[in-house]
């Protein structure tokens, strides 16, 4: 059982929890993720670890509603408990001092992204950044992405903050700026497939951290399988990162659709049943 | 370690004396070995109620009067774990059903669990007097194992093994398969201060998130941990040995010696175009989904894509446990393919006879080649090629070859790959010093099953591939001997 020790909303859909978990916390880099289930019918989730404190030896999640499990777990209250948490998962971010880095982040993209940039800007690279989000009230964290950054540029679908247009937009104004070395994308897979279209465009060596859909996270079903270079790779002990310009962003968007249909139901209808 | 002479002096205490005296010999060889009463197939298809009902009472005496309690007890060598058969066997003659329920226990920390999921009649009942020597069919060695523990767990009075006083050494246990907790069981009980680290949330490794609840219902797991919580041996769920903390780690703060069970846990996949559309599973996914999770049951929200059109790759255990869950979570066609032909199916034969009762179709000498889907991804049509039997390869099974110009075409929905399991690489790329073979299984001394770092040792399917649950359970104890030497010596040394 993990305790949470606090909760805030961020934006309507998106929340930040602080969970006890000691020795995740210890153990954790940038670039890990954990895996958690609210309650026992419960299914398993993975969520990024955007950040940890060892003086009351918690970790912090920054998490989106999108379907059942986000809402249950956004309906519950500080003080109350997840039942089972594990962690750290996958490989942490290879930080190294490349010179001037751009971060993209798209939507809640960015709570993975930020322990990230915080990595590289302390490894003394340059870190420029884009924020992306269809409306105001979706972009999350700016505050700690503007100290984590050299430099940031917000953009809005609809122009509601920042500049008006796509993640690209953004990009491209720093890669016309100034000498990009690497770049950095996270976010939902099609932001990740334009962005890294792009960079491959500016032959810009890219790292995506790729959201597959998972269930143990330690390499045992192959649920979070993608093709990257043409072969096949398991995202969650492969990866969560790789190489943006190898992998296929196509096939990725069709598998996290697999349970499109069936997790829309699950909401509306409570969880569904087969044939007895 | 049971000896000829022990076995010898137990059969020749009064009770077995007696118990022998009141049948004749001959008489008993003539009794009927009795079938196991099973759900009818047109019913258990569209349920997961387990197959197997169980024997009652006066099905077990009698099946327990064949068997002759033989001087030389030959079944005894085919049980990896070495259990006394007759002496249990004839504990349930004399009715003394609580008292052939320990007798397992002395060796075997899951009797209910092996009494359903041995391969019996390739190990114990393979040496049979019965088969050996008289061309009968064995004593059903297992179903009479199956009985006692369920006669022990429905009674209430489940027997808590003596555990001797504590020593307050710190051992720890990575991975709460059969391996580990026979491990765990058996050090306990010598008085060992036992932490199971296990990376998922429940304990149990495969008996929970592969075998479905028609062949081992999770509650059957679920008694035999709550015995052994009993005796003292601590679980910590949620704890990836190598990333929540690393061995290293857990020695410092107090753990002397370690056993790795960790299991064989990657699936393998054939590499064919198109095998990552949606709806193609590995059979670790699609089983996981269903047992580990409560998919398909009412009130757990975890999904799983089961359609009408199900082809399981494959013919082993896991592929038979694959299709027969897609029959019952509503497959109109749940198919095998497989490469070889029936008779090399690798499969234990009352599963294959199970699934072809519950009309399970089985497409042999035919091998998937590629997958095609339709506008979302999901798989729509398998393409299939004929094989035919060559010459015998290294296993000595005839290699099957394909035919060229044979392919065509199967419409599916859902792809289940059941082509074997890896062992699980996480673990020993976190200990840069722990031997590995080139499949990846750990190196282990034979006798000790000691890895490459001293105090590490380790078995079930992390050392032989995808074996069995009692071999794996097995290797637990023998590593348990080993270890519990290991420690005096290391303790004396300090
Ligand atoms: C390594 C990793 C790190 C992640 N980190 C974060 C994070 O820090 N914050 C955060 O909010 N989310 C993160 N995600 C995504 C998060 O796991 C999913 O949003 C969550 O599982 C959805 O569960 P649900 O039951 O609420 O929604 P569901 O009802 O399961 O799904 C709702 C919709 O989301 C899609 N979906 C389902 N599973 C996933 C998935 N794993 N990824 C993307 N879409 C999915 C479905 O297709 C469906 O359309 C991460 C995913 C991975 C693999
Ligand atoms: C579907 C299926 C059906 C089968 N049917 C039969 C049958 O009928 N009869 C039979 O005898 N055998 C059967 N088997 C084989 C049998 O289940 C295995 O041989 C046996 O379970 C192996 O036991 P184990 O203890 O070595 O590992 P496992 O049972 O695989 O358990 C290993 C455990 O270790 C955990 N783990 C792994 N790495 C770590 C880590 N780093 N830290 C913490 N925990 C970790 C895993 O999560 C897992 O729970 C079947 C197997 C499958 C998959
Ligand atoms: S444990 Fe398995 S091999 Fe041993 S007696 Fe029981 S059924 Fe036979
Ligand atoms: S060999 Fe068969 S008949 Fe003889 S003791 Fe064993 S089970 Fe009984
Ligand atoms: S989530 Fe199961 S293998 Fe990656």
């Amino acid at each position: 059982m993990y305790r949470i020790l606090a909760k805030e909303f961020l934006s309507e859909s998106v929340f930040k929890m602080e969970i006890e978990a000691p020795m995740i916390a210890e153990a954790r880099k940038a670039g890990h993720f954990i895996i958690l289930r609210v309650d026992k019918n419960g299914e398993r989730i993975p969520l990024t670890i955007s950040g940890s404190n060892s003086t009351n030896g918690s970790i912090t999640i920054i998490v989106q509603k999108v379907g059942l499990s986000t809402m249950k777990l956004a309906q519950l209250k500080v003080g109350e408990y997840i039942l089972d948490v594990v962690g750290p998962l996958g490989n942490a971010t290879h930080i190294a001092k490349t010179g001037t880095i751009l971060c993209a982040g798209g939507g809640v993209g960015v709570a993975p992204l930020l322990p990230i940039a915080q990595a590289l800007k302390a490894a003394g690279n340059r870190v420029v950044s884009v924020l992306a989000a269809r409306n105001k009230s979706l972009i999350i964290l700016e505050n700690e992405m503007r100290d984590a950054s050299d430099e940031v540029i917000i953009m809005t679908d609809d122009g509601s903050y920042g500049q008006k247009g796509l993640i690209t937009h953004g990009l491209e104004e720093f890669i016309g700026r100034e000498k990009i070395n690497e770049a950095v994308v996270i976010g939902p897979a099609i932001m990740m497939k334009f962005a890294s279209q792009l960079t491959k465009k500016y032959n810009i060596p890219t790292m995506a951290s790729l959201n597959s859909i998972m269930v143990d996270g330690t390499g045992m079903c192959g649920a979070c399988r993608v093709t990257v270079g043409g072969k096949t790779k398991f995202v969650c002990v492969d990866g969560p990162e790789f190489d943006a310009h190898q992998v296929d962003f196509d096939e990725l968007l069709l598998r996290l659709g697999a349970y499109r249909d069936l997790e829309r139901n699950a909401i509306v209808k409570g969880p569904f049943s087969l044939t007895q | 370690m049971i000896t000829p002479d022990i076995i010898s002096s137990e059969r020749n205490q009064p009770w077995r004396e007696e118990i022998r005296k009141t049948i004749k010999q001959a008489d008993r060889t003539k009794i009927e070995r009795l079938h196991m009463p099973e759900q009818s197939a047109n019913i258990r298809n569209r349920n997961i109620l387990e197959v197997n009902i169980g024997l009652t009472s006066e099905m077990a005496l009698s099946e327990a009067k064949r068997c002759l309690d033989c001087v030389n007890p030959t079944c005894i060598n085919g049980c990896p774990v070495n259990i006394n058969i007759p002496k249990f066997i004839k504990k349930i003659e004399a009715k003394d059903f609580l008292g052939a329920a320990k007798v397992l226990k002395e060796t075997n920390t899951l009797p209910a669990v092996c009494g359903r999921v041995c391969p019996q009649e390739v190990q114990c009942e393979s040496q049979c007097f019965y088969t050996l020597k008289l061309n009968k069919p064995a004593v059903s060695i297992g179903n009479l194992e199956r009985f006692a523990a369920d006669f022990e767990r429905n009674s209430g009075s489940v027997s808590i093994p003596e555990v001797e006083k504590s020593n307050g050494i710190k051992l720890g246990i990575i991975g709460s398969g059969p391996a580990g907790l026979a491990a765990a069981a058996d050090l306990t009980k010598w008085g060992y201060d036992v932490t199971v680290f296990e990376a998922l949330h429940e304990i149990g490794g495969v008996l929970k998130y592969g075998i479905p609840e028609f062949r081992l219902p999770n509650i059957i797991v679920d008694v035999e941990i709550e015995t052994l919580r009993k005796l003292g041996v601590k679980f910590e769920t949620n704890f990836l040995v190598g990333r929540t903390a690393t061995l290293e780690q857990l020695r410092n703060i107090g753990y002397k010696a370690f056993f790795i069970g960790c299991g064989a846990g990657l699936p393998n996949f054939m590499n064919i175009p198109g095998e990552n559309f949606v709806g193609i599973f590995s059979s670790n996914e699609y089983l996981t989904r269903i047992n580990l999770m409560g998919a398909s049951r009412e009130g757990f929200d975890t999904p799983v894509l089961s359609g009408k059109n199900v082809a399981v790759i494959g013919g082993g255990n896991t592929a038979m446990d694959s299709v027969r869950t897609a029959k019952r979570l509503g497959a109109e066609r749940a198919m095998i393919i497989y490469r070889r032909s029936l008779e090399e199916m690798p499969a234990r034969k009352e599963e294959i006879k199970h699934a072809m009762e519950e009309g399970i179709e089985f497409l042999c000498l035919q091998n998937p080649t590629e997958y095609f889907a339709d506008e979302n991804g999901r798989v729509s049509k398998v393409k299939v090629q004929k094989m035919e039997l060559g010459d015998a390869d290294s296993s000595g099974r005839r290699k099957p070859v394909p035919i060229e110009g044979s392919e065509y075409i199967i419409d599916v929905d859902t792809v289940i790959v059941s082509v074997g399991v890896s062992p699980n690489p996480l673990l020993s790329k976190s200990l840069p010093e722990l031997k590995t073979t080139r499949w990846g299984t750990l190196v282990v001394d034979e006798n000790t099953l000691e890895t490459s770092i001293p105090g590490v040792f380790a078995g079930g399917d992390i050392v032989r591939g995808g074996a069995t649950v009692i071999l794996a359970m097995g290797d637990g104890r023998k590593a348990a001997s080993a270890m519990n030497e290991y420690v005096k010596q290391y303790v004396k040394e300090i």
